[in-house]
């Protein structure tokens, strides 16, 4: 797999399917989307990556380990619920705020750290089981 | 979805918009603290050295929090919080009885001795590889699944619990591990797809997932709906998970291979998950007016069936025992004996019997997660050896050891008086009264054959002094291998058995209201739906 | 329309049945694969099936319309699929770490962990 070709596309095509993850990751708010299929898609952009250029880079490129990003994404998701105790309502209640930026209203929630939350374990669990197996590969 | 929606729907009948007490957290959080924990432990891999002291206090936090847990429950009755604030059936909701919080609460109790034990047992690349943040996660998942009040949910609980456990169990990547965690996850995950197939068929006869609702729904049906076929299929899933008598290979193929505290852990937790799954479904949901078989003994058709796999279950269980000379294989046919004892408590289905059940229940978690860590102490002592042959003179080695694995041994063949005896009891008497001749018979023939085997055990590896001619051995273990880190969750284990055994008086107590609660649930069902529900 | 699935269904669980009597490891797995689709199906099927009615509660509504489909087994089967896809990329790993370290992925010939050779425990004191 590691034409000339497909080693000099997949850079830019990694980067492009991450930026369209955190896209997708992003619409899912009020769209189809969100956090899990955005993961799928991330995941695979660091896979292809792996599959061009060996997995170390990948590795060094992601500077965290997978299961790493996989733990912290599930430490956001669940402290994400968590938050609703100082509202008083239950476990997993999603909390609406709005802020201003450039002055243009923008409404967060805690759902959408939840949603943020499963992108990373998503991206964390796929990533590693897919370098694992690309890693076996070339021994 | 709720906040979008300017408010101009009436969401009280959907939505609890009322707030929340604080102690109501105390639900989740036995789940909640275990998540946290264990993706902390897993970002701090690389710190072999601080981990435990992350996971113990840590893991102190949730005896306590399910302690809280325990006695909030038994002042107020069964405690329901629905998630997201969506009101049952709609949302998923967690409902916790004394059954559910007694096992959470034993459960946690246990997986501190664990987390104790482990800081010998587990070495620098069983912390890298995530023994500690594993164990957090199963233990959310263990939690969970006593805790949810939502089928669907329990499946989501058994398969973290399930992916946690094959984490632990591959903590080596040993050729043995490789091959009984093969074994074990296959014959899982054939277990948790028939959980969901079950789950499926219930779903399309009444609509909905709540347990209460569930309860509720069954016990207004006109019993024409094919309800027995899907309660089979409950049990057969469950009996695979609890690994009863024609589903239970894949116990003994794998408990022995992975490092002595995974073992213990999953002794202790892992099947009774199983176990109180039944009870749940089985006893609680399907609690339909059958046909009884016999009009003196009140046991219906698919009862008598799970009457017939306990008794085939122990029975199986204490010859297998009989036949092993790995310790730890031998312990883990000993586990299975004890499935079949407490199957045969749901077979009766009465209240003294499910008491039973439930006290056998905490008792052998306590019970099996000690003698698994006793076994491991006592191969420490012999250079690593399992083997009963090869195991000697542990008496003459390290006394103390060899008397505290006599209690547990007296405790697990159900003699008096260790917490084995009164569950026992409690079962013979109720089966005495409401089954067949052949089930307190099996049950006592399994008590007689288990202290055969634990009693072989005893003789041959700790009592009979060591041959002389290997002083070489001894030499290497003058230093002692085994250390205050392994006695402290060894002896808190067997005080709490041996106390349970002599003042039983409490935990009884507690097993009969439990039982109570499962028979008629309406305290259960009113917690869920409130109290004008249910008529 | 329910009954057609109910066949599909069906015909999943026999292909699937098939598969995992086998002996080997790589069947096994497709097997555990195939089994996992038809139980989604199943869920899907015992929700009831309609067709192109999403369910969306348009603007001026509060409350879903009687044609539209069930949504609460499409979530059910997302969490299954979630969680089977999960268990499928591990058992995949296992078997082939399993292949590499026993050398077979014939079941019967995985005797590492409960030997053959098994001896009978000692008789006497």
């Amino acid at each position: 797999m590691r034409t000339l070709i497909f080693r000099t596309a997949v850079p830019y095509l990694a980067s492009l399917m991450i930026l369209f993850s955190i896209f997708v990751l992003l619409r899912g708010h009020n769209e189809p989307g969100g956090g899990f299929i955005g993961g799928l898609i991330a995941a695979s952009a660091f896979a292809i990556y792996g599959i061009a250029n060996g997995v170390a880079p990948v590795r060094r490129a992601m500077h965290f380990h997978p299961m790493s990003i996989a733990a912290a994404g599930l430490l956001i998701s669940s402290i994400s619920g968590l938050v609703s105790v100082f509202a008083g309502v239950p476990f997993m209640t999603g909390l609406w705020g709005s802020i201003y930026i450039l002055g243009e209203k923008i409404k967060i929630s805690s759902i959408l750290f939840f949603d943020i939350g499963v992108y990373l374990v998503v991206v964390g669990a796929i990533a590693s089981i897919a370098l694992t197996l690309e890693e076996r590969e070339r021994e | 979805m709720a906040g979008s929606s300017e408010a101009q729907i009436d969401l009280t009948p959907a939505m609890n918009l009322e707030p929340v007490p604080l102690l109501d957290w105390l639900i989740v959080m036995p789940v909640a603290w275990c998540i946290v924990v264990g993706t902390i432990l897993l970002m701090m891999r690389k710190n072999t050295a601080q981990q435990h002291l992350v996971a113990i206090p840590a893991m102190g936090v949730q005896v306590l929090i399910t302690a809280a847990l325990l006695s909030q429950i038994i002042i107020n009755g069964p405690t329901t919080m629905v998630m997201g604030r969506w009101l049952p059936p709609f949302g998923i909701a967690f409902t916790v009885d004394i059954l559910g919080a007694v096992l959470a609460f034993t459960a946690a109790v246990v997986a501190l001795a664990c987390t104790i034990y482990g800081i010998k047992d587990v070495n620098g690349s069983g912390r890298r590889y995530g023994f500690y943040s594993f164990l957090f996660l199963l233990m959310a998942g263990v939690s969970g699944a006593f805790l949810t009040g939502d089928i669907f949910n329990l499946y989501v609980w058994f398969e973290v619990l399930l992916i946690a456990s094959f984490g632990l169990l591959i903590l080596g990547s040993e050729k043995g591990q490789l091959d009984g965690a093969t074994k074990y996850a296959f014959l899982n995950l054939v277990a948790t797809t028939l959980f969901l197939i079950a789950t499926a068929y219930l779903y399309g006869i009444f609509g909905t997932l709540n347990m209460a609702d569930i309860a509720l729904k069954i016990a207004q049906s006109d019993g024409t709906l094919p309800l027995n076929t899907v309660a089979g299929l409950f049990v057969l899933a469950f009996v695979m998970k609890a690994a009863a008598f024609p589903v239970n290979f894949w116990l003994p193929a794998s408990y022995h291979t992975p490092r002595v505290v995974v073992s213990a852990l999953f002794a202790g937790l892992l099947t009774k998950v199983g176990v109180y799954a039944i009870l749940r479904i089985y006893t609680m949901l399907f609690s339909l007016q059958r046909e009884a078989l016999e009009p003196t003994v009140n046991i219906d058709a698919l009862s008598f069936a799970v009457a017939i796999v306990a008794c085939l279950t122990m029975l199986l269980g204490a010859i297998g025992a009989l036949a092993q000379t790995n310790i730890r294989r031998l312990l883990g046919f000993l586990v299975i004996s004890g499935i079949g004892v407490m199957l045969m408590g749901v077979a009766i289905g009465t209240e003294a019997a499910l008491g039973g059940t439930i006290f056998y229940a905490v008792h052998s978690i306590l019970v099996m997660t000690a003698l698994y860590i006793a076994a491991g102490m006592a191969a420490k002592l012999c250079g690593g050896a399992e083997d009963m042959t090869k195991i000697r003179g542990i008496y003459q080695k390290n006394t103390l050891l060899a008397a505290i694995t006599l209690m547990l041994f007296f405790a697990v063949a159900g003699l008096p008086p260790f917490s084995g005896f009164w569950p026992k009891l409690m079962l013979v008497k109720a089966s005495i009264e409401g089954a067949p001749w052949w089930a307190p018979f099996s049950i006592l023939l399994t008590g007689f054959l288990s202290t055969i085997a634990v009693g072989r055990v005893w003789a041959l590896s700790y009592w009979k002094p060591e041959d002389d001619d290997n002083e070489t051995q001894d030499d290497a273990n003058a230093k002692s291998p085994i250390g205050v880190s392994d006695f402290v969750p060894l002896i808190g284990l067997t005080i709490i058995v041996v106390v349970v055994g002599v003042f039983p008086q409490s935990v009884f107590e507690l097993a009969y209201q439990s039982a109570e609660q499962l028979v008629n649930p309406v305290a259960y069902i009113e917690s869920v739906f409130g109290s004008e529900v249910v008529e | 329309m329910e009954a057609w699935m109910a066949v599909v269904v069906g015909a999943l669980f026999a292909v699937s049945i098939y598969l995992m009597l086998s002996k080997h490891i790589i069947r096994i797995l497709i097997g555990a694969a195939i089994l996992g689709n038809a139980v989604n199906l199943l869920i899907f099927t015992n929700g009831r099936l309609t067709r192109e009615v999403p369910p969306i509660i348009g603007v001026d509504e509060s409350v879903l319309s009687a044609q539209a489909a069930n949504p609460l087994p499409q979530a059910l089967v997302l969490t299954a699929i979630v969680i089977a896809f999960s268990f499928f990329a591990f058992l995949l790993v296992l078997g082939y770490r399993a292949y590499q370290e026993l050398g077979s992925d014939n079941t019967d010939e995985m005797r590492v962990a409960e030997p053959v050779d098994d001896q009978t425990p000692p008789l006497g004191y």
